[in-house]
């Protein structure tokens, strides 16, 4: 296997974009990636895209070849993949860029993740969502997306010491990070009482415990370590991919407090990678609820179960913490266009390994990881980068 | 849901009917047809069950999606039924009433109903054991 690096990214601005098609978003994204790696189309191999829903969103299915084509790319014929996994669509579309040149099949290859969420009403894309989940068996009786999230920590905060007011910590400190990062949809600072006094949607999770719904795109090109000074003076390298699965119902879970597919993804990345914990300089997971933050940095082993609540309030997983966590605001506050945010969490990686990360950089970065979950964690894409 | 969907599954959702593996006796609801403990060596056969459990965990939904919005707020849990398997169900309660731990067991109840021409959906919830 080759090793692989990251030459270029490009992520739009996310948030209620109004004016922007779902065509308008990728091209934009894929164009500042393009223009980051001093690139020209003609160089490009192979496209990957991580998209959810655009079925449901926009009632247009064939991404693969509408992004080609809107890229400028169908007189060349490149082949261009949809890759989907629910919220992780965009983990995976980046997995299958790095094992597609990793492989030596491919050389320069794209990897974009796009979802445009606010052209339909607000009902049909929190029902578009809960296909994530097991649509027959969970999402039939009831059980919403947030609500299953919330099983979790009603199940997490009567085994473990928890209070309301750490996980609304959780919240705090991203919108902390999103108010200095300027693609975040949402980007002034909140205090725990704005979290603990927001409407109830279902309890213990309240309003500002949940990633919102979001327009955007983001894109990120690959290619051979060997081959990546030609494009940029600071490639980032692939450390590590790793990919688990779990069953798609959270009621057949081992643990329902505990996402094994976290678990077994984040040790097999940590061996891939050979690094270890206190290597890692910052983590972007996958906060699409307060509670799956808790989880996460638990599940990849950065503190020990039931302890991720008084880390997050010793400041720990704050900027200049002992790991920061979501230096892009995360889900919740930098937003969550479903398909793209695996992606725009390799944008914020990359970003800060460079020392592009503006007010919230990390001193003296050298190595990131991503952690992207599909559903309440029947799928988990972890990659580690770093500088080279 | 379509009529066709929701009527294949009729005997599940309104019985209770599972599966379970007799070559290790694992029981499955939702049924599933391939045991994933004794896979090819597995039999499955049906199995009728007894509609008791236990909450593992619940949530009180104050938001919901279209068809379960008159419902709100309502009880959703995990159930632990008492042959093992455990399942995504409505608890049929006082949002105040709900507890980890608490016992339930199964009654028939409309689930929803597909706009207001649609069929209505029919189903299993629970209801806490006095």
């Amino acid at each position: 296997m080759r090793d692989v690096a990251v030459i270029g990214v490009g992520c739009t601005r996310f948030g209620e974009k109004w004016e922007s098609s779902f065509r308008d978003l990728f091209v934009e994204a894929g164009a500042l990636a393009l223009e980051d790696a001093r690139l020209s189309g003609e160089q490009i191999d192979a496209m990957y895209v991580g998209n959810m829903s655009a079925g449901r969103f926009i009632e247009q299915e064939h991404i693969g070849a509408l992004i080609a084509d809107y890229a400028g790319m169908a007189t060349r014929h490149i082949p261009s993949t949809r890759v989907e996994a629910a919220c992780a669509s965009g983990g995976l579309a980046f997995r299958q860029a790095v094992i597609a040149v990793a492989s030596g099949m491919e050389d320069i290859v794209v990897a974009a993740g796009v979802e445009k969420m606010t052209d339909v009403e607000p009902g049909i894309s929190t029902d578009a969502l809960t296909g994530a989940a097991d649509r027959e068996w969970e999402g039939f009786m009831g059980a919403t997306f947030p609500g299953l999230y919330a099983m979790i920590a009603q199940d997490y905060m009567h085994r473990y010491p928890l209070t309301r007011e750490q996980l609304a910590q959780v919240a705090v400190k991203n919108h902390y990070n999103g108010a200095r990062n300027p693609i975040a949809q949402f980007q002034s600072e909140i205090t725990l009482d704005t979290v603990m006094k927001s409407t109830m949607v279902a309890d213990p999770l309240r309003l500002f415990d949940c990633s919102p719904i979001t327009d955007g795109a983001a894109a990120v090109i690959v290619a051979p370590l060997e081959r990546a000074r030609e494009f940029t003076d600071t490639p980032i390298k692939v450390l590590a991919s790793a990919q688990a699965s779990d069953t798609i119902a959270l009621h057949d879970r081992r643990d329902i407090s505990t996402l094994d597919a976290s678990v077994a993804a984040g040790q097999w990345a940590f061996k891939m990678a050979k690094v270890a914990h206190k290597d890692i300089d910052m983590v972007e997971v996958h906060d699409c609820f307060s509670i799956a933050e808790i989880c996460a940095i638990e599940d990849l082993g950065f503190c020990k179960k039931g302890e991720a609540g008084k880390f997050t309030a010793d400041g720990e997983t704050a900027l200049g913490g002992k790991i920061p966590v979501n230096t892009s605001g995360g889900l919740k506050a930098c937003g969550h266009p479903v398909g793209a945010t695996g992606i725009k969490q390799v944008f914020e990686i990359v970003q800060q390994l460079r020392g592009e990360a503006g007010k919230r950089q990390i001193d003296g970065a050298k190595i990131g990881m991503t952690h992207n979950v599909g559903g309440t964690g029947a799928t988990v894409a972890v990659h580690i980068f770093g500088r080279v | 849901m379509s009529v066709a969907r929701f009527w294949r599954k009729i005997p599940q959702r309104y019985n209770l009917l599972g599966t379970k593996c007799e070559t290790c006796g694992r029981h499955f609801f939702p049924p599933r047809t391939f045991c994933p403990d004794c896979r090819r060596a597995g039999k499955i056969v049906d199995h009728k069950f007894a509609g008791s459990g236990t909450v593992v965990t619940y949530s009180v939904i104050h938001t919901a999606s279209e068809q379960y919005e008159a419902l709100t707020p309502y009880v959703i849990a995990i159930v632990k039924l008492d042959e093992g398997p455990q399942i995504t169900t409505q608890v049929v309660c006082r949002p105040d009433q709900v507890k980890i731990g608490m016992k339930v067991k199964s009654v028939f109840r409309r689930i929803a109903t597909d706009g207001k021409s649609g069929i209505i959906h029919y189903g299993t919830k629970f209801v806490p054991v006095e």
